[in-house]
Order: C-alpha cells, then structure tokens, then sequence
C-alpha cells in the first residue's frame, strides 16, 4: 500500500493546491511544498529501513527480486494488473524525485504569481506520474504513467512559459514537446503489444507482466524489431540526437521550475526505462544494438557540446549541455557492465542536481535582469551577491570536476565501459575538453567581461539560498561518498547487468582476447 | 407467418420509442408545452432503455426482418443514451428558440427509431427503411433553425448528398438482388457463394459507398465538416453519435456475414479507405479555427480507426469495435454538449468559433474541465476512455500483423494531438477582451449541464477502470460470433 500512496500523494496534493487556491496565493505553494516534502521524507524511511544493498549473487536463478510489491489485477481480460514494485534503483530516483518536486516549488515562489493553484495542479501531476513511472512493472501501467505525465508538463510550458524571439512561442514548443514524445510513445505502444501477442502466441495467455514478459522466447529479429519500438521512445525522452528537437525549445520557453523537472527527472524516466525494459526484455537484441546506441551516444556528446558552445540564450546552453551528458548516459547504459551502469545511476542523480542548480541559476538571473540573452549579460560578478559563486560550484560539477558526482559519474561509465568498447571510450572522453570549453563560455559571458551597467542587483533571499547550499552540499556529498548511493542501486544494477551480460562477457572476452 | 409475443416482447424498445413518438405528435396537436414534450421525449426514451434490459434476458432472438441479437441491442443502448443526451441538450437549447420548439423532439424520436431498426436489420428492406428513417428526420432537425443560413444550407446539403449515397446504396441492392434472387442477410450469403462474380463485387462495392457516405469515409466526407458547422448543436450531436452507431453496426454486421464483403478486392479497397479516411481526416483538421467542423473532421479520423477493425475481420475486432464505439460516443457526446451548451440559448449561429472559447476556464471551470477530457479523450491519452479504445485499435492492428495499418494508426494519433493541443491551450489562455458567449449562469443544474458531467465523469472513470465496459462488450461479442 505504502508504494500506492507514494504515487497518490502527490495527485492528491494536486487537487488541493487547485482547490486552496481561493483562498490566496500562498496556501497552494505550502501545500505543494508540504506535499512534496512528504513524498521525500516517506522515500527516505523506506531507504533506511529497508535491505537495498543486499547483493543477490546467490540468486541469481530467480526471477526479478523487489524489496516492495503491491498488486491487485485492474484488466483481467488482458492479464493487466496494478503491480507496483520498489528496488533500490526506483528508490533513489523516486527520492530524487521528491527533492527536486520540493526544489521546483520552491524556485516558482516568486516567479509564478498568475493562477498559482493550476499551476501547482500540474506540477504535482507531473512529478505523480514520474513516481509512478518509476514504480509500475506492468507494462500497460507503466505506459500508462509514461503517456500520462505529458499532458501536465505540456500545460507547464504552454501556460506559464516564456515566449522567446521569433516564431519560437511557448505554445510551439509545449506541441513540439508533446507530439515528440506521444507519436514515439505510441511506438513503445505498439511494440509492448507485439510483445504482449508472441508471448499469447506462445503459451495462450496475455500477460503484461515485466517479469513473465522476460521469459518469453523470441526470434531475432521480432525482438529486434520490439527493442526499436522501446529504444525510440526512451531515445526521444533522452534525448538522443536525431530525435532530440523539442528539447532545446521546451527548456528554453519552460519556467524554470518545469525546466527542473524536465532536465531532473523527465530526462532520467527514459535512461531508467532503458535500464528497466529495453536491456531485460531485448538482451540479446540489445547487445546487437550497443554499438548503434554507443556511436549515437557518442555523437550526442559532441553534438551538444559544440552546439552549447554556440547558444546566446543561457536556458539553451544549459539544454544542449543535457544532451552531452546523456550521450554519456547512453554510452554507460549499452556498455552493460556493472560498473559502468553503477556510473550511470551516479551520473542521472548528478546530472540532476547540476541541471537544476544551473536552471534555477538561470531563473534567478531571468528574475533580476529580465533577460536570459547572454549578449546583454556579461561583468556580472560582484554585482549579484552569491549568485556568481554559486554558479561558478555548478559550472564546475557540470564539467566534470573531480571532487563532485558529476566526475564519478563520468570516470566510473568511461572505466567500466572501456573493456567493452575501447574506441567509444577513447573518443568520448574527448568530450571532457569541450564541456570544459562550453562551462567557462558560460562563466566568462555571463559574469566576466565588460559591465553592461551599473548598480548592484538583489543578493540571494534565504529561500534561494536554501536551495542553492542543499544543492551544492548533494553534489559534493555524492562527489566525495558516493557509497550509500552506489550500494542501495548496487543490487538492482547488478540485476540488470546479470540479466544483459550473459552476452557481453563473451564480447568481453573477445576484445580483450584473454582466455 | 405471425407474430408471436415473444416477438413483440422483443421489439418492446423499438416499439415504445414509435409509440412516444406518436405521443408527442398528438400532444402537440393539442397543447405546445416545450418542458412537458421534452420530459415526455426523456420519459420515453427513458422507458425504451428499461425495455432493453428485460429484452436481453430473451436475446438472441430473429424476426424474419431484424435479428434481436447482441450487437442489435448493444447499438440500442448507445442510440437511446445519445437519444437521451440530445433531448436534455435540445431542451436547453432550444428554449429561447422563437419558432416552434416541439417538432425536434418528434423528429428526434422518428431517427431514433430509424436507428435501432438499422442497427437491428438482417434484409436488406430494413436496412433501406431504417436508414432512411434516420436520415429523413434528420434533414428537418439540421435545417431546423431554417431562419440562420448556415442551418438551412447544412440541412439542404446533406439531404441532397444523402440522396445521392441512398441511390448508390439501391443500386447495389439491386445488383446483389440481381445476382442472388435474395434480399436477406443469409440468403445473400449462401446465394453468393464462394465466388461472387462482377456482378456482386460491384453491388457490394455499391452499397460500401452508400453507407461510406453517411460514416463520412474518406472520400465521401466532403459534406461533413458543413453540415456539422451548419447544424443546430443537438443535431449535429445526434448525427455524430446515433446515426453513426447505427451505420457502422449494420455495416459490421454485413461485414462479418456475407463473403462478398470479404473478397479480396473489396478487403484491399476498405484498408485502403481506412489509411485515407484516419490521414486526410486528421489533417483537414489540423487547420480548422471552428470547433464544430474540428470535431466533424476528427470524427471522420475515428471512423477510419474504426475501419481498421473492419478490415481485421477477425479475432478481437468486434470487440475492438464495442469498445471504441462506447468510446467514441461518450467523447463526442462530451464535446459536442459543452459546444451546445455555450451556445444555449439559441440566438443565431452556434457559438463554436475557437476565440469563443479563449480563456474559458478563468469563467467556467468545470465545464472547461468537461471540455479538457473530452480533447484528451479524443487524442487518447491514457487517464480517458479514449485511450483503451486507441488502444484496442493498436492491439488489433498489432495481432493481424497489419503494419501499415498500425502506421497509420500512428500517424494519425500523432497529426491528431497537434489539433486537440490547440483547441485546449485556447481553453486557458488569457481572457480577450472581446464580445463573447458564454453558457447559462446555471448550466450545471440544467439537464444538459447534469449530462456533459456524467459523461465526462464515465470518461474517466471507464479510462480508469475499464473492466466492466470490457466484461459487458465482451458478452455482446461473444452473442454475436455465436
């Protein structure tokens, strides 16, 4: 039950900021904030009451082992239930979740200030729909969720967007957004139902059930054909570059608190999809895909990078620097080694964290100068207070500097995925040196260089100041111990890595020609 | 041959709906009362829906003209329901109206009654009678505000474009009856044979377009988005959701029984319409700023999904069909309530221009909400009952193997939302500060308010908790394929 609740609380709360909106602007953000806060602390019991680090080498026979599970059936006709279940990998995204759910109400306190019950409505729908994407392990429930999280997000964008230069309207870019990932949704659609149909073909029954769906027998080339439909969808959502267009659009026209959700956790539901569905379901067809995927991880690094180099509008930068660092992402998740998917996970949550330090970053600057055009910043340190120095923490996790988790995300997917695929690696860490380039393009436009005026702008309030010192703490938390994280994920990794390795120890063995 | 009472038991709702008509015609002969012959019609209508329930206890049952089946009183239901829905919306409507106001109801019971012998006829003479029952009635109610020109050109439109399709429709009956010296169903059936010729290609193809024309098949469509934009709100309502439920089941219903309908020629040319009708459809759409010829476009693009069912033939899709009809209905019954109700009372042409609708949610809440789930529904995003029919539709497509039928199911979802998007970011952006009509103060306690809220609260909760819709279509289904 308590993982239902999980994902009702925040529906729940939905309802009522709308609802208390009448009396006032300031009860739908306290109770958002409440709601949230909730959400997180429930995340964080369950982690320390719970047995997350048990490694299951022993037992490796089984099928899928959850630390949780709640299950009733809702569709008998087609075998489909409310199964619901929690391991350590959804724990910590779900707790990312409500962190960042807490931080996105908070950096809109002040910027949002038209219909603030509606927009808290949707907020809160969007992060119920994550946690419930995080949770479902019934395919159909999961699609569900996975569908379901748009229409809120689209509203986020259309309804409290900035409307940028020339034809780039927030409307515009809330469609692009949404028709991006509902067509590729639809793919995913269609191929869990090609699933669903083979394994009724071969044992008479429907089932949408992850761990029956595992077993069933397939030939090569239908799962082939399945993987395609699951690794568009998840590429989309990534995103990976040919399919990446709504993303500098909708971060750039999103408020800020959307675009917190959506390079926080929107981003992470489709590397955690990979990890849950695409590499359990399709090993095989997987391991044959790896080299695609990896070459695209690959181009995505550069891609991003040199294209972030180029953007004059700050909330684009840091859109495009996204997509460098799920190329990343992409590469760790096909190496398939534990050690790489171990660097995975370290890299979604700081890659969570850093995003959204930089996004608020950049919505506080938007509050002051009333611009997020680079070309009208610039000799802005020492006039903003603490804002510069914070920004200067996050530009540095962003790049990968040793010390945040940023760096270990990165060194533990280059070195775990270096076995596998030297030459991927080799030409990936190439990326290192641009992300260098574009974070100090960020810094030097931005804070260095002429003065474009005079006077001294607002420091930090406690409210942003908050968020800013809890944001920088997790980073350099996770960058100097990142243990507590790596042995909750370490099972629920391993478990994906047994169940798409059973190939890739023999591709191992060939690259490296050891006997 | 007589008929037995089991018989008349049988045909009880068909018989209550003529009776009520009747009614109405002699009360308003000898008092006008606009309340009394709308509760009178509801009563009915009401009555006829009781009727159903005892008549499935006796089910299946064939009189020589109609089969009394599952299918036969699944369509019922929906014909009566949707009945229903228009009167409470005509009652609204129809209110200030300064012209007679009782006949709607007269003609409204006159096409319900037309539908359910359509959606019950195995012979072609029912089939002929019965769609003519449904679409003459439906002339006098689309150009019933004759005065506005939009009405009356939508009226004169479609009965001409009827008259045309109803023509092809006989000469195809003629050319079967030629063929086979049969005018029923199963006669048709083992009169063709295996191999059914020229003769009975061309007829089956014939009576394919007749009844194309009133499902609004691409390329037959053209009358649509007119006649809908044209027509008084509670026609246009009853057009896109009785008489559609009742052509589609009798096309169904000729589909799954006779082999000509099955021929591989007449197959390759029903798909093909399909991928037509779902693309052309949703892309006429796309730049549409009426909300009625929108909705008249996108019903044309559920009808091609609908078709992809029909071209299955097999396995799922009555089911398919069950599911995505009671689907369908609901939405539409939605939409096209909340357009009525924002444009009652009458006083000209129906308020369905998309800046009507700017900013309705700072005014009307709930009923924006209405409006919210049913776009949502229509693009079929899960949450709605829209999506389980999208998704039977895809499952379909996905157990034949079709996969340019699924592509196109795809596609045209995907052009699809780009349109609905629209409509529902126009609810809540900013008010303008325009001239604007606006739904009753008190729309929510009327009957019309009462209806758009339950559907949309069945919306959600069949999108939510499907199974009972499944369970019942399943029944039916299962009755029907024996």
């Amino acid at each position: 039950m308590t993982l239902l609740w999980l994902i009702l609380i925040p529906f729940i709360g939905g309802l009522l900021c709308w609802q208390a909106e009448r009396f006032g602007p300031m009860p739908p953000r306290w109770i958002a904030l409440g709601t949230m806060l909730i959400e997180l602390l429930i995340t964080l019991g369950l982690w320390f009451q719970g047995e997350y680090h048990l490694a299951n080498a022993g037992t490796a026979s089984e099928a899928v082992r959850w630390s949780m599970e709640w299950r009733v059936p809702w569709i008998p006709r087609f075998g489909i239930d409310v199964h619901l279940a929690l391991d350590g990998l959804s724990l910590v995204l779900i707790a990312l979740t409500g962190f960042l759910g807490m931080l996105a109400v908070l950096c809109s306190w002040n910027e949002i200030v038209k219909r603030v019950g509606f927009f808290h409505l949707n907020l809160l729908w969007i992060l119920g729909g994550v946690v419930g994407v995080f949770l479902s392990i019934d395919l159909f429930l999961f699609f569900f969720f996975w569908e379901m999280m748009l229409v809120p997000m689209y509203f986020l964008i259309a309804l409290w967007g900035h409307s940028g230069s020339e034809g780039r309207t927030r409307i515009r870019a809330a469609t692009k957004f949404f028709i991006y990932t509902q067509a590729s949704g639809l793919l995913m659609l269609v191929s869990i139902l090609g699933l669903v149909f083979v394994h009724h073909a071969n044992t008479g029954e429907y089932s949408f059930d992850y761990a029956t769906l595992m077993q069933t027998s397939l030939s090569e080339s239908t799962a082939m054909w399945l993987m395609l439909g699951f690794f568009v969808a998840f590429a989309v959502k990534l995103p990976v570059v040919p399919v990446h267009g709504w993303l500098p659009d909708a971060h750039a026209q999103a408020p800020t608190a959307g675009s917190v959700d959506l390079a926080g956790i929107l981003l992470k539901t489709a590397a955690y999809g990979m990890l849950r569905f695409a590499l359990p379901l399709f090993p095989d067809a997987s391991q044959a895909f790896a080299p695609v995927a990896m070459t695209l991880g690959v181009i995505g690094i550069f891609y991003g990078a040199i294209l972030a180099c180029g953007q004059q509008d700050m909330k684009r930068l840091i859109a495009y620097t996204s997509i460098a660092h799920m190329g990343f992402v992409l590469i760790g998740i096909y190496a398939g080694t534990e050690l790489a998917l171990q660097g995975v996970v370290l890299m979604m949550v700081a890659h969570a964290f850093s995003a959204a330090g930089l996004f608020i970053l950049s919505g506080q600057l938007y509050e002051r100068l009333n611009t997020r055009d680079m070309r009208q910043m610039g000799g802005l340190w020492g006039r903003l207070g603490s804002l510069p120095g914070f920004s200067l923490c996050f530009v540095a996790a962003s790049l990968g500097m040793p010390g945040t988790a940023n760096f270990l995300g990165e060194f533990l997917i280059l070195f775990g995925s270096f076995p596998v695929a030297p030459g991927f690696v080799v030409v990936a860490s190439f990326g290192f040196v641009l992300a260098a380039v574009y974070s100090l393009l960020l810094m030097q436009r931005v804070y260095f260089g002429p003065a474009q005026g005079e006077g001294v702008f607002a420091d930090l309030d406690r409210r942003e100041y908050l968020m800013m010192l809890s944001l920088v703490g997790l980073v350099l938390l996770f960058g100097l111990y990142p243990q507590p994280l790596l042995d909750t994920t370490g099972a629920a990794m391993g478990e994906v890595q047994r169940l798409f390795g059973v190939v890739s120890q023999s591709t191992t063995l060939l690259l490296t020609g050891a006997p | 041959m007589t008929l037995t009472a089991t018989q008349l038991m049988a045909l009880m709702p068909l018989i209550l709906v003529c009776a009520t008509a009747i009614g109405v015609m002699l009360a308003i002969a000898w008092r006008r009362h606009h309340t009394a012959i709308a509760t009178f019609t509801a009563v009915g209508l009401n009555l006829a829906l009781l009727a159903l329930i005892g008549v499935w206890f006796m089910a299946p049952l064939t009189t020589p003209l109609l089969a009394i089946d599952g299918l036969a009183l699944f369509s019922a239901a929906l014909i009566l329901v949707a009945a229903l829905a228009c009167t409470t919306l005509a009652h609204a409507y129809l209110a200030h109206y300064g012209g007679p106001r009782e006949e709607f109801y007269l003609l409204l019971l006159c096409a319900t009654a037309g539908g359910l012998v359509l959606s019950a006829s195995t012979h072609l003479a029912t089939l002929f009678f019965g769609l003519e029952l449904v679409s003459m009635p439906l002339y006098g109610m689309l150009a019933y505000t004759y005065r506005e020109r939009r009405s009356l050109e939508a009226g004169v439109k479609y009965l001409v474009l009827s008259a045309a399709a109803t023509a092809f429709l006989l000469f195809g009956m003629a050319l079967l009856f030629a063929e086979t010296g049969h005018l029923d169903f199963a006669g048709l059936v083992s009169g063709l044979g295996d191999d059914i010729g020229v003769w009975g290609l061309a007829g089956a193809a014939m009576m394919i377009i007749g009844l194309g024309f009133k499902l609004s098949v691409v390329p037959f469509h053209m009358w649509t988005p007119d006649v809908y934009e044209g027509g008084p709100g509670p026609a246009a309502t009853f057009l896109a959701t009785a008489s559609k439920v009742a052509v589609f089941t009798v096309l169904l219903r000729l589909v799954m029984a006779s082999p000509a309908f099955q021929a591989s020629a007449l197959h390759t040319v029903l798909a093909v319409l399909a991928v037509l009708t779902m693309l052309v459809g949703n892309l006429l759409a796309v730049t549409q700023s009426n909300l009625k010829r929108l909705l008249g476009y996108s019903s044309i693009a559920h009808f091609g999904y609908l078709l992809t069912a029909l071209v299955i033939g097999d396995g799922l899709s009555v089911e398919a069909t069950g599911v995505y009809l009671v689907t369908y209905m609901l939405t539409t019954l939605g939409a096209f309530g909340v357009v009525t109700l924002i444009s009652s009372p009458y006083g000209g042409s129906d308020a369905a221009a998309l800046h009507h609708y700017r900013g309705l949610f700072w005014r009307r809440p709930y009923l924006t909400a209405v409006l919210t789930i049913t776009m949502l529904s229509m693009a079929g995003i899960p949450f709605t009952a829209g999506f389980i029919g999208k998704f039977y539709i895809v499952a379909l497509g996905v157990e034949a193997g079709r996969w340019w039928l699924v592509g196109a199911v795809i596609a045209g979802s995907a052009i699809g939302l780009f349109y609905y998007l629209r409509v529902m970011v126009t609810l809540y952006l900013a008010e303008a500060g325009m001239q604007r009509r606006d739904a009753p103060e008190d729309w929510a306690v009327q009957a019309g308010g009462l209806m758009v809220l339950v559907v949309a609260v069945l919306v959600i909760v069949l999108g939510i908790y499907p199974a009972p819709m499944i369970d019942g279509v399943r029944v039916v289904s299962a009755m029907m394929l024996g």
